[in-house]
C-alpha cells in the first residue's frame, strides 16, 4: 500500500537516507540490550531438526560447499546463498535492509573491522545466549578477539588472517639479496632492489587503511580505544610512531610501486616481478593461484619482519565473522548454520577450498600443517601462517565506524603517498577527522 | 480525404519514383557549393578524425582484448593481439562460467528493456500525444510537474524509491527494476514536442469529419505520423534501461534477478576478494557481448532515427 509522503514522511525519509549514506545507524536506542531469553543448545539442535529456509548473504565462495553439506545433514533446511556483494556494498545493502525493516538475512558475512560498527548499533543477535561464550578456546586470540564487542560476542569466527610475507624468491636469488626479517632489512632490501632493478619494487603502497592498521597493530600499537560509547583516538602512541617513520623513508625514496592492490596493474605486477613482496593476510595463496597463474613456483612464504629483530609478533589483515542480524526471526536455525560452518565440519569443507581456518583444532591438525603447496615451491606454507596465528598482540580494537574511517583514509593519512605531507601530519589529519565525524554521531570521543 | 497527404513529410526520404522529378536538382545545387567550401575545412575535417579516434579507441580497445586470456591480458600490449586468439574460448567460458548464469542476466536485461523502455515508450507516446493535442484543465500544471521531473536525476529518487518498494514488498523482485523505468520524463516531453509538430491539428479534425473515433484517430492517422519520434524515446529508454545501474544495485540482492551491468561488476569484485577468482577475461568478453545489443538496435534504428532529426527544420 503506497501512502502519500507528509512533510513528516519525507523527513524521515531523508534521516534514513542519510543514516543509509554514511552507513550506520545513529539511534541506537538507549544502551539496554533486548531482553535476552537463555536457548540452550537443544534448542538450536530442534530448529535444526523442523528446519525452514534460511537467508545467507556472504560473497565468500566456498561457502557454496558448506551449504550443501549443511542440507545434507540437515535436510529440512533449505540454505538460499545469496552474493549480495562485497565488502562495503554488501554492509549498504544490509543497512538498506535494516532500514526498511523487510529483507533482512538470517546470516550476514561481516569483516572484523566492521562488525563492532553493526554490534553497536544492535543490529546484530547477541550470541551469548545461544551458548557461544562457550566457545572460548575454540578459536586462536586474534578472531575470538575480534567478534567480542560491547561486552558479548556478536558473531563467530569464519577466517583468519594472520599476516605473513610472501616474497618472489626467484627475484631475491636474481639480486643476490636476502630476505629481510625486520623492517629496517626490509627498507634497506627495497633500496638494494631498487639499484638493482630500476624497474622493481620492495612492495605496492598507495595507501590502504586496513594494511595500515595491521602494521601498527604488529608494532603493539592500540590507536583506538573503545569503551561502548567512550572512545578514543591515538596516532601518535609508540606503535603507530615506528610504522609511520619507517614507511615514511619507502615513501620518501621512491621504495613503493605506485600500484593499488586488487587492480589488473596489481596482479600483473605480483607476475611479471614488479613487485617482490607482499605483507598481507594468510588467505591470500588462494588468490596467487587463481589470479597470478605467472608466478607459480616463483613465490614463497616467510614469517612477517618483525619490528624488533628477534620478536616474533603478527597482526591480523582481513577475515569475516558470519554473524546473525537482530531482525531474523530464526536466529537458533541461523546459529546453527554459524555453528555447523565455523565449528563443525563446515570448517573442512572451507579449507578444502582455500580459506585459512581461525579455528584453534585445524591450524594444529597434521594434515593441514604438512600441505605442500605447489605454488610455494611444495613449502607447508601453513607451518609458517598457523605459528604467526599464535602471535597476533592482544588487546587491538577497531572503531565502532571503522567502515566510515576507512573511507576517508584516502583523503587524510592517505595524501602522504601522493602529495608532500608527512605520513605523521596524514595520521593526524586521519585522527581529527575520525574524531569530528565520531562526536558528531554522538559518541564521546577523546583525541 | 486528405488523410493520405499526411504522410508525405516522413515518407520523403524514401524516394518514391513518381514525386522527387522536381526536387532532385534543388538538392544537388546546394551539393554542388559545398564541396568548394570542403577544402578549406581541414582543421575541421582533422578535429573530426580526432574525435572520432578518441571514441571508437575503446571500443577497439574492448574488441582486442577480449580475444585474451586472463594471462594475455596480463602480459601483453594494451592495444594489440595477443600471440593466442582467445575469444570463442572465452564466450564459450562467459556462457558457461558459474553455472550460466550470464545466460541469465542477458534475459534479465533483455526482459527489463522490453517491459521497462517498451512499457516506458508507449506511456510517453500516449501521454505526449494528450498533452499536444487536447485542451484540458490543469495542462500547464502537468507542464510544470514534467519540466521539474526532467531536472530530478533518477539516482536522487533511487534511495526513496527503494523504501516505499520495500514496503510493498516489492524489492528483490523484477517489479521494482521494471516500474520505476516505466517513467520518462524526458520521453514524454520529447514526445509531446514533437507530436506538436508532426501532426497537423487539421488532419485530426478531418479524420473527425470522417467519423473516425479517438482511438481509431491515434492508432491510425497519427501514430504513424509519430514514428520517428517513437523510435528515438525508444532509443533513449532502452539505453538508459540497458545501461541502468544504481536503481538494481539497490533494488536487487539475488543475483538471478540481476541484469548485465550489475553481474558484470560483481564478476569484477571476484578479484579484489580473498578466494575470489580474478577473471578480467570474461568481464571484458561479457562487456564486448553486453553492448552487442545496443549497437544492433541503433544500427537498425537509426534510418527512423535521423529522419526525426529534421521534424521541424521547414517551415511549410
Amino acid at each position: 500500500m503506497i501512502k502519500t509522503l507528509t512533510r513528516r514522511g519525507l523527513l524521515q525519509t531523508s534521516a534514513v537516507a542519510a543514516a543509509l549514506a554514511l552507513g550506520l545507524t545513529a539511534c541506537g536506542g538507549g544502551g539496554n540490550a533486548a531482553p535476552q531469553q537463555t536457548v540452550n543448545s537443544d534448542a538450536v539442535e530442534a530448529a535444526l531438526q523442523k528446519g525452514g529456509k534460511l537467508t545467507v548473504w556472504a560473497w565468500d565462495q566456498s561457502l557454496k560447499k558448506v551449504a550443501e553439506g549443511f542440507e545434507a545433514k540437515y535436510p529440512n533446511v533449505d540454505v538460499n546463498l545469496v552474493n549480495a556483494g562485497t565488502g562495503n556494498d554488501q554492509y549498504t545493502a544490509l543497512q538498506n535492509a535494516m532500514s526498511a525493516g523487510s529483507g533482512v538475512p538470517d546470516v550476514a558475512q561481516i569483516e572484523y573491522y566492521a562488525l563492532p560498527q553493526f554490534a553497536l548499533s544492535k543490529s546484530l543477535a547477541e550470541l551469548g545466549q545461544f551458548g557461544a561464550a562457550d566457545l572460548d578456546g575454540t578459536f586462536t586470540a586474534g578472531p575470538w578477539s575480534s567478534v567480542q564487542a560491547q561486552g558479548g560476542v556478536y558473531g563467530l569466527p569464519m577466517d583468519s588472517g594472520p599476516m605473513a610475507l610472501f616474497y618472489n624468491k626467484q627475484l631475491f636469488d636474481k639480486h643476490g639479496i636476502a630476505v629481510p626479517t625486520t623492517w629496517d632489512e626490509f627498507l634497506e632490501a627495497g633500496r638494494a632492489l631498487k639499484k638493482a632493478d630500476p624497474k622493481a619494487y620492495i612492495a605496492n603502497d598507495t595507501g590502504d587503511a586496513g594494511f595500515t592498521t595491521s602494521m601498527i597493530w604488529q608494532a603493539g600499537g592500540k590507536p583506538y580505544k573503545v569503551d561502548g560509547t567512550n572512545v578514543g583516538v591515538n596516532f601518535s602512541d609508540e606503535g603507530s610512531t615506528k610504522f609511520a617513520e619507517t614507511w615514511q623513508k619507502l615513501i620518501d625514496e621512491d621504495l613503493l610501486a605506485p600500484i593499488s592492490s586488487w587492480s589488473d596493474e596489481w596482479y600483473k605486477g605480483l607476475g611479471n616481478g614488479t613487485i617482490a613482496t607482499l605483507s598481507t593476510g594468510a588467505w591470500m595463496p588462494g588468490n596467487l593461484v587463481s589470479g597470478v597463474a605467472d608466478g607459480a613456483g616463483k613465490w614463497r612464504v616467510a614469517p612477517l619482519p618483525q619490528w624488533e629483530k628477534g620478536a616474533n609478533s603478527s597482526a591480523e589483515n582481513g577475515g569475516s565473522s558470519l554473524a546473525i542480524p537482530a531482525a531474523s526471526s530464526q536466529a537458533a536455525l541461523a546459529y546453527g548454520f554459524l555453528k555447523y560452518s565455523n565449528v563443525e565440519e563446515g570448517v573442512q569443507a572451507r579449507i578444502d577450498g582455500g580459506a585459512f581456518p581461525a579455528t584453534s583444532k585445524d591450524l594444529a591438525s597434521e594434515k593441514f600443517q604438512n600441505t605442500e603447496f605447489k605454488y610455494f615451491g611444495g613449502q607447508k606454507a601453513n607451518q609458517i601462517f598457523a605459528e604467526l596465528a599464535k602471535n597476533v598482540p592482544a588487546g587491538w580494537s577497531y572503531l565502532p565506524f571503522q567502515v566510515y574511517a576507512n573511507s576517508i583514509f584516502n583523503d587524510t593519512a592517505g595524501q602522504a603517498y601522493v602529495s608532500g605531507t608527512k605520513l605523521k601530519d596524514g595520521l593526524a589529519a586521519w585522527q581529527k577527522a575520525s574524531v569530528k565525524y565520531g562526536t558528531e554521531q554522538g559518541f564521546t570521543v577523546k583525541e | 480525404m486528405s488523410v493520405q497527404t499526411a504522410a508525405r513529410p516522413s515518407s520523403s526520404s524514401a524516394g518514391t519514383s513518381s514525386q522527387p522529378k522536381i526536387r532532385t536538382p534543388r538538392l544537388r545545387f546546394p551539393r554542388a557549393a559545398r564541396s568548394r567550401r570542403s577544402r578549406r575545412s581541414l582543421a575541421l575535417t582533422l578535429l573530426m578524425g580526432l574525435v572520432l579516434l578518441y571514441s571508437l579507441a575503446p571500443l577497439f580497445w574492448l574488441l582486442v582484448n577480449a580475444t585474451k586470456t586472463q594471462d594475455g591480458l596480463l602480459n601483453s600490449f594494451g592495444l594489440w593481439f595477443d600471440g593466442d586468439f582467445a575469444l570463442w574460448d572465452n564466450i564459450a567460458r562467459t556462457a558457461t562460467y558459474d553455472g550460466g548464469i550470464f545466460l541469465r542476466w542477458f534475459a534479465n536485461t533483455v526482459l527489463y528493456v522490453v517491459l521497462g523502455a517498451g512499457g516506458a515508450t508507449f506511456l510517453a507516446v500516449l501521454g505526449g500525444y494528450a498533452l499536444a493535442k487536447f485542451d484540458f484543465p490543469g495542462r500547464k500544471a502537468v507542464f510544470a510537474v514534467v519540466i521539474g521531473a526532467v531536472a530530478i536525476p533518477g539516482t536522487a529518487l533511487a534511495v526513496p524509491t527503494f523504501l516505499m518498494f520495500s514496503q510493498m514488498g516489492l524489492t528483490n523482485t523484477p517489479w521494482a527494476v521494471i516500474i520505476p523505468s516505466l517513467i520518462s520524463p524526458f520521453g514524454l516531453y520529447l514526445m509531446w514536442t514533437f507530436a506538436t509538430e508532426a501532426i497537423p491539428t487539421e488532419i485530426m479534425e478531418s479524420a473527425r469529419i470522417d467519423g473516425a473515433s479517438e482511438a481509431r484517430t491515434f492508432f491510425q492517422v497519427c501514430l504513424p505520423l509519430l514514428t520517428p519520434g517513437i523510435v528515438t524515446v525508444l532509443l533513449f529508454t532502452m539505453v538508459a534501461t540497458w545501461n541502468n545501474y544504481f536503481l538494481p544495485l539497490i533494488m536487487l540482492k539475488n543475483p538471478d534477478w540481476y541484469p548485465l551491468t550489475l553481474g558484470l561488476n560483481a564478476w569484477n569484485a571476484q578479484a579484489g576478494t580473498a578466494g575470489g577468482e580474478a577473471i578480467f577475461n570474461l568481464v571484458i568478453t561479457g562487456s564486448l557481448l553486453t553492448i552487442l545489443p545496443l549497437i544492433a538496435a541503433f544500427l537498425l534504428l537509426q534510418r527512423y532515427w535521423q529522419s526525426g532529426l529534421s521534424a521541424g527544420s521547414v517551415k511549410e
